[in-house]
């Protein structure tokens, strides 16, 4: 069995904890074995510390990566944030002698050392390259009749030179993914556009990054489709929380479901809504769950 | 719009600050072709906010202007104009280090400014919350994530480097311009 080091980041255990959840379930069936990073802190959010300080940043990635380089693992994320910072922290230490130094005189202090081991992976990258399509196919015991919008997000393809995940433009692994579980992915007018929440904006201008991801559910509504699947529980928060904020601040009604890749596989395996935290969502999608229950499969 | 730039705002060895972030010399090769302003997202929303502007505004030496501008804050960093960028320029990389000048000046927006101090605080960013405990309970996992949230220790490790690097100083109430 696989083994690799589960970090959880901000967002999927302390708002969106359906998400982490999912992700044990699924990847257990397809024989993954997750074990929790303990003491993992904020991966930092890039946007916004790294933007800040780089010595900040580097410091609080490098202590999370050296939990993992511990327990001999390499890194899950589940988010695009959480991807992106360990990521460009870990290829910048093993690649800069005198940073990695520096960042481990810093680290010394607390009795850590980054020794550079580990890789830091994204599970739908992981998913696409390590267990296939065809793979995630055979582990479906529910294919799920859905017409879905892919939100890609950011940071799980760029910046490419960091991530070398193929076409930034039209990517097609988490696609091929969605369509695994049975369901179709649906192609939508500027499909690859931000969500809005990234780089500090949403905390800094939350009313103009609600512009971003209003227009991304106006464009995905227009294909006609039945939920939007998600790779972050950042972009997952801006689309469900956003829709709750679009509807107080610009009065208008979105109604869609919000799903975690993880949880558009959970359902697909067989695994209730209620089980994957579907429910737990800020936008009232009961709709959807009748009929994923009445066999949207 | 045509405002006058006088050279005796401008400092020469902004720029030089600025390009110790790798690609960001490479506005030098800029020729205006607004690949990156004409795809940006936030650019679409908010008009005000441009990124070749402001690249154009550091290889100037425009250092007051532009490290005080609002709007070096609405980029979310979503990489498509350094992805698309014909010259190389890291446009968002040389943003980013923009911000870094902009916050060892002083010069931060106070939400940024308590997310920090809730790092500094609890070494989340979004820290738990009564609501979610709720939620973790009825998915069948612990109230409490396997975090710094449950490890004290490890709390103390993370409050330990950030003071290290100062990050707590610089998020600070009494740093606050």
């Amino acid at each position: 069995m696989t083994k690799l080091s589960f970090f959880l980041g901000c967002i999927a255990p302390n708002r969106y904890p359906g998400i982490e959840a999912s992700t044990k379930k699924t990847l257990n069936k397809l024989g993954i074995e997750l074990e929790d990073l303990e003491g993992a802190s904020c991966c930092p959010a890039p946007g916004v510390f790294r933007s800040f300080d780089k010595n900040t940043w580097l410091a609080l990635a490098s202590r999370n990566i050296t939990l993992s380089e511990a327990m001999g693992d390499d890194i899950l994320t589940v988010c695009n944030g959480c991807f992106g910072s360990l990521t460009d922290a870990n290829n910048v230490l093993k690649e800069d002698a005198e940073l990695k130094a520096e960042v481990n005189k810093i680290l010394a202090q607390i009795g850590k050392e980054f020794k550079g081991t580990q890789d830091v992976r994204h599970i739908v990258e992981y998913l696409y390259q390590e267990v296939g399509p065809e793979k995630i196919k055979e582990a479906v015991t529910n294919p799920l009749d859905l017409r879905v919008a892919v939100h890609y997000g950011c940071h799980m393809v760029k910046p490419s030179k960091e991530r070398h995940l193929g076409s930034v433009e039209k990517p097609t692994f988490f696609d091929e993914l969605v369509e695994a579980t049975g369901a179709t992915s649906v192609d939508y007018e500027d499909k690859m556009a931000c969500c809005g929440a990234g780089g500090g904006a949403r905390t800094a201008v939350i009313d103009t990054t609600l512009k971003l991801v209003d227009k991304k559910l106006d464009n995905m509504e227009a294909a006609n489709v039945d939920c939007v699947v998600d790779a972050c529980p950042f972009c997952h928060l801006q689309f469900d929380v956003g829709q709750t904020e679009i509807k107080k601040k610009f009065e208008k009604v979105h109604g869609m479901p919000v799903l975690h890749y993880s949880q558009l596989l959970g359902l697909a395996m067989g695994f209730t809504p209620e089980e994957l935290g579907i429910d737990q969502n800020f936008v009232e999608n009961s709709k959807f769950i009748e009929r994923i229950r009445g066999g949207a499969k | 719009m045509s405002d006058v730039i006088k050279t005796s705002n401008l400092d020469p060895t902004f720029r030089q600050e600025v390009f110790e972030e790798p690609g960001a010399e490479k506005i030098t090769l800029c020729f205006n072709c607004t690949g990156c302003t004409s795809g940006c997202p936030m650019a679409e929303q908010e008009p005000e906010y441009n990124i070749r502007k402001f690249l154009r505004m550091a290889n100037l030496g425009m250092k007051d202007e532009l490290l005080n501008s609002p709007y070096i804050w609405y980029c979310t960093t979503c990489y498509k104009c350094q992805e698309r960028c014909p010259q190389g320029v890291q446009n968002v990389d040389a943003l980013l280090k923009i911000r870094t000048i902009a916050v060892h000046e002083g010069i931060m927006l106070g939400p940024h400014k308590m997310v920090g101090q809730i790092v500094v605080k609890l070494g989340h960013a979004v820290p738990i919350n009564d609501d979610t405990k709720e939620k973790r309970k009825k998915l069948g996992l612990d109230e409490v994530p396997p975090t710094v949230h449950r490890f004290p220790d490890a709390l103390d490790e993370v409050k330990k480097l950030m003071h290290i690097v100062g990050f707590d100083k610089i998020v600070a109430e009494e740093a606050e311009k």
